[in-house]
């Protein structure tokens, strides 16, 4: 990143940050859309911790932006697999309905 | 400058397939654009020279969550226009929401800058011959050894949290049981019969009734041959 500012690569994960947060506000019945926008705002986070470990010259940025990135992918997973659950037993996946699942 | 205008071509389209993937109406369509996101960042992740975890996120996002979340959202029979009623309900205070935290994050993106001794303060700092691949491989299997097993623990526990949440014990299906299988002896599913010259299959037993259709395959019990017709030829 030679000619690039760091500045500009944090507005880019502060815009995708705000967009995974509103996605949350918007779409909040669907789930998977909800998955979605979790998705975006751990990108947002790796792309902040790429641009700081690239601007200062320290790799260790980039180590933890993979655990970041292992730990989305077993987040997903797993979220996956509780809606195909949820989903198996109630027949939709609206998540307002969730609450219905105390005991 | 090309890179800086591949820097801004690649931000704009990641931003708006972000923006497509909060607001897109079918999610099939959602997840087409979280993949074009990604792409997207892993450009990005290219320009800033992080080379091995551009490869990654295309790799572990595009290849395996992006299609995990295609199959489930084309496996589930959902009826997606009734999930989005809440819409324009939750959208002013989302807006709110957003535009405030946006406005903080931008005021904090004007202020900011580098402590003095953030260069001294360095954990790993990037050796200088080598690639970014082969001096990520080697902090990761020396310095973060263990952060790197944890990593994998918990991609284990991930997955074998999905299997059992998935489970689930079928009744009708079909599988083969060895030991049932070894069990059988020739006697029980082997008859020889003696057919005189000229007897009609009628009158040999040899017709058997029709096995029931479904369940007739999971029983191993022997076939009664020749049940109330005793045949001329018994057994040889």
């Amino acid at each position: 990143m030679s000619t690039i500012g760091v500045n500009h690569y944090l507005f880019v994960g502060a815009v995708l940050l705000v967009l995974g947060i509103f996605g949350i506000f918007l779409n909040r019945k669907n789930v998977i859309v909800i998955f979605m926008s979790i998705e975006l705002m751990l990108l947002a986070v790796n792309l902040n911790l790429v641009a700081f470990s690239s601007a200062l010259g320290d790799l260790a940025g980039q180590v933890f932006a993979l655990f970041v990135l292992t730990v989305a992918a077993a987040e997903a997973a797993i979220g996956l697999a509780i809606v195909v659950v949820y989903f198996r037993n109630r027949g939709s996946i609206e998540v307002e309905d969730v609450t219905l699942m105390r005991g | 400058m090309l890179v800086n205008a591949a820097f801004y071509v690649f931000s704009a389209i990641l931003i708006g397939s972000a923006v497509m993937v909060i607001t897109s109406r079918n999610p099939v369509h959602s997840v087409l654009f979280l993949i074009l996101a990604f792409f997207n960042a892993a450009a990005l992740f290219l320009i800033a020279g992080a080379e091995f975890l551009a490869m990654i996120l295309v790799i572990v996002y595009v290849g395996a969550v992006a299609v995990l979340f295609l199959f489930v959202v084309m496996m589930l029979d959902v009826n997606f226009g009734q999930l989005r009623e809440g819409y324009q309900r939750y959208l002013p205070v989302g807006a709110a929401v957003g535009t405030i935290l946006l406005m903080e994050l931008v005021f904090v993106l004007g202020g900011w800058e580098f402590a003095p001794q953030a260069m001294s303060l360095r954990l790993s700092s990037t050796p200088g011959a080598v690639s970014n691949t082969q001096a990520l491989g080697r902090l990761i299997y020396t310095d973060y050894i263990f952060l790197f097993q944890a990593a994998g623990l918990i991609l284990m526990v991930a997955m074998i949290g999905a299997i059992v949440l998935t489970h689930r014990e079928r009744t009708t299906s079909k599988k083969q049981s060895i030991a049932r299988q070894n069990a059988r002896t020739v006697a029980d599913t082997l008859e020889l019969m003696q057919v005189k010259l000229g007897a009609g299959t009628n009158v040999t037993g040899i017709l058997r009734p029709k096995p029931e259709p479904a369940l007739a395959l999971t029983h191993d019990e022997p076939h009664e041959h020749g049940v109330g017709k005793p045949g001329p030829g018994e057994h040889g």
